[in-house]
């Protein structure tokens, strides 16, 4: 197994809050881990520091062998690491495929000047751009949607146009944070084929999910968070038994 | 191309976008002949929307592409203006010839707005907006003011004696004679200045549909996710205050041409927000409606004052309503109006970035 990202004792305080301490976790090429907790463990806040979006109070993130930057959240995603929103933010006023096609902004390279005299190439990779953002969009199965304003498309399939937003990007690691909060039980399953797909293709997915089934049967190996420390790791059926996560999830009474 | 959305409700051969953009180039093409029939201040009028559409169009990229609101535009006019001012007059006895001045001026409007862009980038919306405002005051309060104790901008009094436009040798402010035909000055700088709102739309149009338009456009929407997805927003938000700056600037060298007299009042904060007004009425993010809020809300005025006068005179024998006052008072209208009834302005922008052309192109 070979480690694509390491936490190495992650702390963030929000004043006088520590919502997260001394976090440490690793996560293998090409598997799919589930970072799961109660409400308020500090999940969110994980991939936040992860992907840039908060700095950080102490300790570090490396991938591939190097430190990630911190508080710079364009940096983190030219490093390969793409997220989705818990609440979705897609560019509402723009299409599913604009949408797309601005995820590959980090993949392209036309400057000011390639656009102002239209050089060839940079036709050539507007139009290779176009291409690719509809094959994106037919994998993640909404190609009939690519000229749809993406505030038109159904919930799901916003979702499904927030991940293929990520993938342009051409990440080695999604971070989903809660992909099927507020899916019905088909589209839960469609994004779970889709998931799968996607690790089958290479890219390591990070998962934060509530529904504890779909981690449950999805994910390859699980931690657990509650008041912002990691009390479990493991594969889904060990951190199941683990009593101290049935404390955090159940109370105490339920752990024996 | 953007094609207007109102063609719906035109009859046949006017339905069809070629025939309209044929319309429109004509049009463009004869609009200061006919305006000269009814005198030479109609063609002026002209000269000045255009002025007033370049203008437009620039503030349109920094606000109706990248979402950043800019009540300080007018500053960058006010830099090009006085560019052209100091370079081209006997203020400081220099007279460069417009191909130096007009980039050089463009250039410094577009360093203004990297200046006015680097304390702001991390502000949005209402905050922006009062900032950009106290930049604009800024200028026009430097410009009234750097008279002593050495006399840069010879203060409220202005530059006067400014040099007209003259390309190879042909002085624009002089009316020329073409095998017997007499062409206006003021129809030449028509064209002139056509020629650079054509160019600029050009330009305009090309950011638009390309990669960094869509960064703007996905800063617009969501600057958090355009971060994650790794745009450089602060780079890229530079780069709308720069670039839209520049038309601001090249707008504003010609005005100075054009007029051969600047002083700080032509830039106060009332243009600015004329200019906003201009772009919001046509329709922000849509290049063709950006164009018809200049020419109306240029034209329109202009019109009120010449019926206004007489109508007054006519009924009450008297004039009771300054032109001037009229305006104001049918501007707010006709935002009131605008915000009830199109609140995405005349010609909305359909998707506001459209993609299509650019696919199929």
């Amino acid at each position: 197994m070979i480690t694509l990202l390491e936490a190495r004792a992650v702390n963030k305080r929000f004043g006088g809050l520590q919502a997260l301490t001394d976090v440490s976790l690793h996560i293998n090429r090409g598997e799919i881990y589930g970072l799961i907790g109660p409400n308020g463990a500090g999940k969110t806040t994980f991939f936040n520091v992860l992907t840039g979006a908060y700095a950080i109070d102490g300790g570090e993130f490396v991938m591939n062998g190097s430190e990630l930057p911190v508080g710079m959240p364009h940096l983190v995603a030219a490093h390969g690491i793409a997220r989705t929103f818990q609440n979705i933010r897609l560019f509402r006023e723009m299409t599913a495929l604009e949408n797309v096609m601005a995820g590959h902004h980090i993949r392209s390279s036309a400057g000011v000047w390639d656009i102002l005299f239209q050089t060839r190439k940079t036709r050539e990779e507007e139009r290779l751009m176009a291409e690719r953002g509809l094959e994106i969009l037919a994998y993640v199965g909404i190609p009939q949607h690519a000229d749809t304003l993406a505030r038109n498309l159904s919930y799901g399939d916003q979702r499904r146009l927030e991940i293929a937003r990520a993938l342009a990007t051409e990440p080695q690691m999604l971070a989903l944070d809660e992909p099927a909060a507020g899916m019905n039980a088909t589209e839960t399953v469609g994004l779970r084929q889709l998931i799968e797909t996607i690790r089958h293709d290479g890219i390591t997915v990070l998962l934060i999910e509530h529904d504890v089934k779909l981690i449950m049967g999805l994910c390859d190996r699980v931690a657990v968070l509650d008041f912002g420390k990691k009390i479990a790791e493991g594969t889904p059926a060990e951190v199941k038994r683990n009593p101290d996560v049935i404390r955090a999830y159940l109370g105490a009474n339920h752990a024996h | 191309m953007t094609s207007f959305s109102t063609s719906r409700s035109l009859p046949g051969p006017l339905n069809d976008p070629r025939t309209q953009r044929i319309l429109i180039i004509v049009g463009a093409l004869v609009a200061p002949l006919i305006a000269l029939s009814f005198g030479a201040s109609w063609v002026r009028i002209l000269d000045f929307a255009l002025l007033y559409v370049l203008l437009a169009i620039g503030l349109n990229l920094v606000v109706g592409f990248a979402g950043l609101l800019d009540l300080g535009y007018i500053a960058f006019y006010a830099v090009g203006a006085y560019t052209w001012a100091f370079l081209a007059s006997p203020h400081f006895g220099l007279h460069l010839p417009f191909w130096f001045i007009l980039p050089l001026g463009a250039a410094f409007a577009g360093i203004a707005g990297v200046f006015l862009g680097f304390p702001t980038l991390r502000l949005r919306g209402d905050y922006l907006a009062i900032v950009t405002l106290g930049f604009g005051e800024i200028i026009r309060i430097f410009l009234n003011n750097l008279n002593q104790p050495i006399n840069i901008t010879n203060g409220p009094q202005g530059i006067d004696q400014i040099d007209s436009l003259n390309i190879a040798g042909l002085d624009l402010a002089r009316n020329i004679d073409l095998f017997g035909f007499k062409i206006h000055s003021l129809v030449l700088y028509y064209y002139a200045f056509l020629f650079c709102v054509v160019i600029a739309l050009i330009v305009v149009r090309r950011f638009q549909i390309s990669r960094i338009g869509r960064a703007w456009a996905s800063i617009r929407e969501d600057e958090m996710a355009a971060k994650a997805i790794g745009i450089d927003t602060r780079g890229m938000k530079l780069l709308a205050f720069a670039m839209g700056a520049t038309f601001g600037g090249v707008s504003g060298g010609l005005f100075a041409a054009f007029q051969g007299f600047v002083s700080p009042e032509s830039f106060s904060l009332l243009e600015s927000i004329a200019i906003l007004t201009m772009v919001v009425l046509g329709g922000m993010g849509n290049l063709a409606g950006v164009v018809l809020g200049a020419v109306l809300l240029t034209a329109l005025p202009e019109i009120l004052r010449f019926i206004a006068i007489p109508l007054q005179m006519m009924l009450f024998d008297k004039v009771y309503l300054d032109p001037e006052v009229l305006r104001m008072l049918l501007l707010s209208l006709a935002m009131i109006l605008m915000m009830l009834w199109r609140p995405a302005g005349l010609l909305p922008a359909r998707t506001r970035y459209a993609h299509r052309e650019g696919r199929t192109a």
